[in-house]
């Protein structure tokens, strides 16, 4: 059985040697996860914020629809954008299957409800101290939304960091519409899932180990920028 | 930040002007075949081949959605069926190895040296764990037939000492290692599989093991985004002396993995 | 003469007429009828629970009175402005929560740099324009929520008791912002339980209890002897039971 010890040192051999192939997997999945997660907030704050401060029909079972799925399985968002965009399906003729951009839009779907579901929290919650200050400024239902998804934009990074945390953990739909191919579609997820399959559990959680430093590596490089612009703010 | 985000977002990497998708069963990849013999084909075209390995059932149903050019599976029945209904042009047999039924030192069945319909009846008989695929792979294709021909139907007891995995060849010798439980797999996963633990080859050699690959260009009648000459183009290497003898070349610890045996 | 002048209605910015008002299953506002003179200040004293928040936010229609109307001839959305007891100011600089101000007003871009200018030197900010508006004193937090509300120009300004919680000094910066304020010609309306502040700013006294109007009268005649009881108990310090 291969231990940790050997998986310290398979993650130690592919970070120091500055493998090409890890470089380029490693580009790739940050390339996929942060453009998802870009495209996700791009709908999710507007969304949420929406969802928070909105009146409109069937707000209440959207509501519902956009908490639940925050768990949807990544197999399942896969199996559906590869239905969407295989060659037999609607959109095939954009030939995205087995595209990084297909990775992209699973993703991007699959972290949008996590990013709206609290960007609604995060609105709702701020929407309550600002209320009547801007109802008495005669602010309409747009010019609201903007202010409070400005003003909670520091709240809003963390909501960004748990989309981003979800896709770069997930394997299941970038492994479907991706496809996995080497030098184009391959991820750290992916390569995880195939070392493992090769029986090479070493490797596998070597790819693991570097995972979780990239992510560790990310996530304090973005809550070290909030406190700093937080601070500047003194929000 | 936002540019960093934009940046990531609209930037793509250099991609090859031109591809063909290989809708290919996990055995070969995981064996690192293509690894070895991609480089070659290199050599002779700019068609960069985009392997998508699943498992055989898999990879038919994505290619019966057009989403491949070439198939490259191990089930004959079915890849057989796969033309006859006109989704691929013709079918080839390109190379073959064998099965094997690997399973704990201990061997609690006794199946060391058995046939490996006796191998599969001794097993059944003192309800010692197997695995199986589950997945409608080509493995378990070729797992069930061999099933079919004892006396034993194994899935009245799935869930007790038969289980099925679902997950592909290298995930169910993951698992197999795990419970130390017996399963077939195909002989080049096995030779290529990393993590064997305390499993080995009990029974092989049997004529009923023997494994086919077949190689199918994707029916462009079918499937008008088939690129029919490229992905026939790769075929045609595969299935040439050159291509051939790329595939005897690739070894794993001395090991060939693969036979050509095309015509 | 003078009786000419005192039959002479004075002109009158907002009137309340017989708002009801129910909260918890019991009658905030009971029968309110009220008028704002368009000129000076205006201060609505009373003890605590006597409507006259409320009856604020029904001036600045933030609340809708279920019985009785608020009437007022200020067309615009923006003639009338709020500023609270509690100030909420936005998670950024004090320049920009005043152009936050004006883009919601509808101010051109072009002329919103003029305006902040104008508005940072009225209230006496410049020295902090540039600092992060909730990290200011309290008095400082309520000096930018009256600017901004004076961003908009209003005709009528409702402030619901800015002095709260302040000390003296950040209090007379309050006072001398509302003194220069209906100086430059808007209507008033101050809550305030303050009778030293009243007595300082008022120019009329508008006396409520139990979500009614009780005493109406200029300040000064009000400050000297009160017609109704519950003012009199009021301000000789007794508790309005």
């Amino acid at each position: 059985m291969q231990g940790f010890g050997d998986a310290f040192a398979a993650a130690f051999a592919l970070i120091v040697g500055f493998d090409a192939d890890l470089v380029e997997i490693v580009a790739l999945s940050l390339r996929v996860t942060l453009s998802a997660v870009f495209i996700a907030c791009l709908i999710g704050f507007p969304l949420g914020a929406a969802l928070a401060v909105g009146r409109f029909p069937l707000r209440g079972m959207l509501t519902i629809l956009v908490n639940a799925l925050m768990g949807l399985p990544p197999v399942v968002v896969g199996l559906g954008v590869y239905l969407m965009l295989s060659r037999a399906g609607p959109l095939g003729v954009l030939n995205l299957l087995y595209t990084p951009t297909a990775m992209i839009i699973a993703q991007a779907i699959l972290v949008t409800p996590i990013v709206a579901a609290l960007t609604r929290q995060i609105v709702a919650d701020l929407d309550t101290e600002y209320h009547e200050t801007l109802r008495s400024m005669g602010a309409g239902r747009g010019a609201r939304m903007a202010t409070l998804l400005w003003d909670g934009r520091f709240a809003l990074m963390t909501a960004a960091l748990a989309g981003l945390g979800r896709a770069l953990a997930e394997v299941g739909a970038v492994m479907i519409v991706g496809g996995n191919i080497d030098h184009v579609t391959r991820v750290m997820t992916t390569a995880i899932a195939l070392e493992t399959s090769k029986g090479e559990l070493a490797t596998a959680l070597g790819l693991g180990i570097v995972l979780m430093v990239l992510s560790i590596a990310l996530n304090a490089l973005l809550m070290g920028a909030k406190a700093t612009s937080e601070r500047m703010a003194h929000a | 930040m936002r540019f960093l985000l934009a940046a990531a977002l609209f930037a793509t990497p250099a991609m090859a002007t031109d591809y063909i998708v290989v809708q290919s069963t996990t055995s070969t990849a995981n064996s690192g075949l293509y690894d070895a013999i991609l480089p070659e084909y290199a050599k002779t075209s700019d068609t960069q081949v985009r392997v998508v390995a699943v498992g055989t059932g898999q990879a038919l149903r994505n290619a019966r959605n057009c989403d491949g050019d070439v198939l490259l599976v191990h089930a004959k029945a079915a890849e057989q069926a796969f033309v006859s209904e006109g989704y691929g042009v013709a079918r080839h047999d390109l190379m073959y190895n064998d099965f094997v039924l690997v399973g704990p030192a201990e061997d609690p069945a006794d199946t060391q040296g058995l046939g490996i319909h006796d191998a599969l009846a001794a097993i059944a008989a003192v309800r010692a764990p197997f695995v199986s695929r589950g997945d409608d792979s080509g493995t378990h294709k070729k797992e069930r037939a061999l099933w079919a021909d004892t006396d034993t139907d194994p899935t009245d007891d799935s869930g007790r000492w038969y289980r099925e995995t679902g997950s592909g060849m290298g995930a169910t010798l993951n698992i197999a290692t795990g419970m130390g439980a017996y399963t077939l797999t195909d002989r080049a996963t096995w030779i290529a599989f990393a993590n064997k633990g305390d499993t080995r080859i009990l029974s092989e050699g049997d004529e009923a093991l023997f494994n086919q690959y077949g190689i199918i260009l994707v029916n462009p009648a079918k499937c008008p985004s088939v690129k029919a000459d490229t992905a026939q183009d790769f075929i045609d290497w595969m299935l040439s002396p050159t291509g051939q003898s790329a595939i005897a070349a690739h070894t794993r610890d001395g090991e060939q993995l693969f036979f050509p045996n095309a015509e | 003469m003078l009786r000419l002048v005192q039959n002479t209605p004075p002109p009158v910015a907002l009137r309340l007429d017989d708002v009801g008002l129910c909260r918890g299953g019991r009658m905030v506002l009971d029968g309110l009828s009220l008028d704002v003179p368009a000129q000076g200040i205006t201060a609505i004293m009373g003890p605590n629970g006597a409507g006259k928040s409320l009856s604020l936010r029904i001036m600045a229609g933030l609340i809708a009175p279920e019985a009785g109307t608020c009437t007022h001839d200020l067309s615009g959305k923006q003639d009338i402005a709020l500023v609270f007891q509690k100030p909420v100011l936005l998670r950024r600089t004090v320049r920009a929560n005043l152009a936050h101000a004006l883009a919601i007003y509808g101010v051109p871009r072009a002329k919103r740099k003029a305006r902040i200018a104008d508005l940072l030197d009225f209230g006496r900010l410049g020295a902090i324009a540039d600092s992060p508006a909730r990290a200011l004193s309290g008095g400082e937090q309520q000096r930018v929520a009256m600017v901004r509300a004076l961003a908009a120009k209003p005709k009528l300004l409702l402030l619901d008791e800015p002095t709260a919680s302040l000390d003296p000094q950040a209090t007379d910066a309050i006072e001398t912002l509302i003194r220069d304020t209906a100086a430059a010609g808007a209507a008033i309306v101050l809550v305030t339980h303050d009778r030293g502040q009243a007595t300082r700013l008022a120019d009329h006294i508008r006396f409520m209890h139990r979500g009614q109007l009780v005493e109406a009268a200029p300040a000064a005649q009000f400050m000297l002897a009160q017609k109704s009881p519950e003012a009199q108990a009021y301000l000789s310090g007794h508790l309005l039971l």
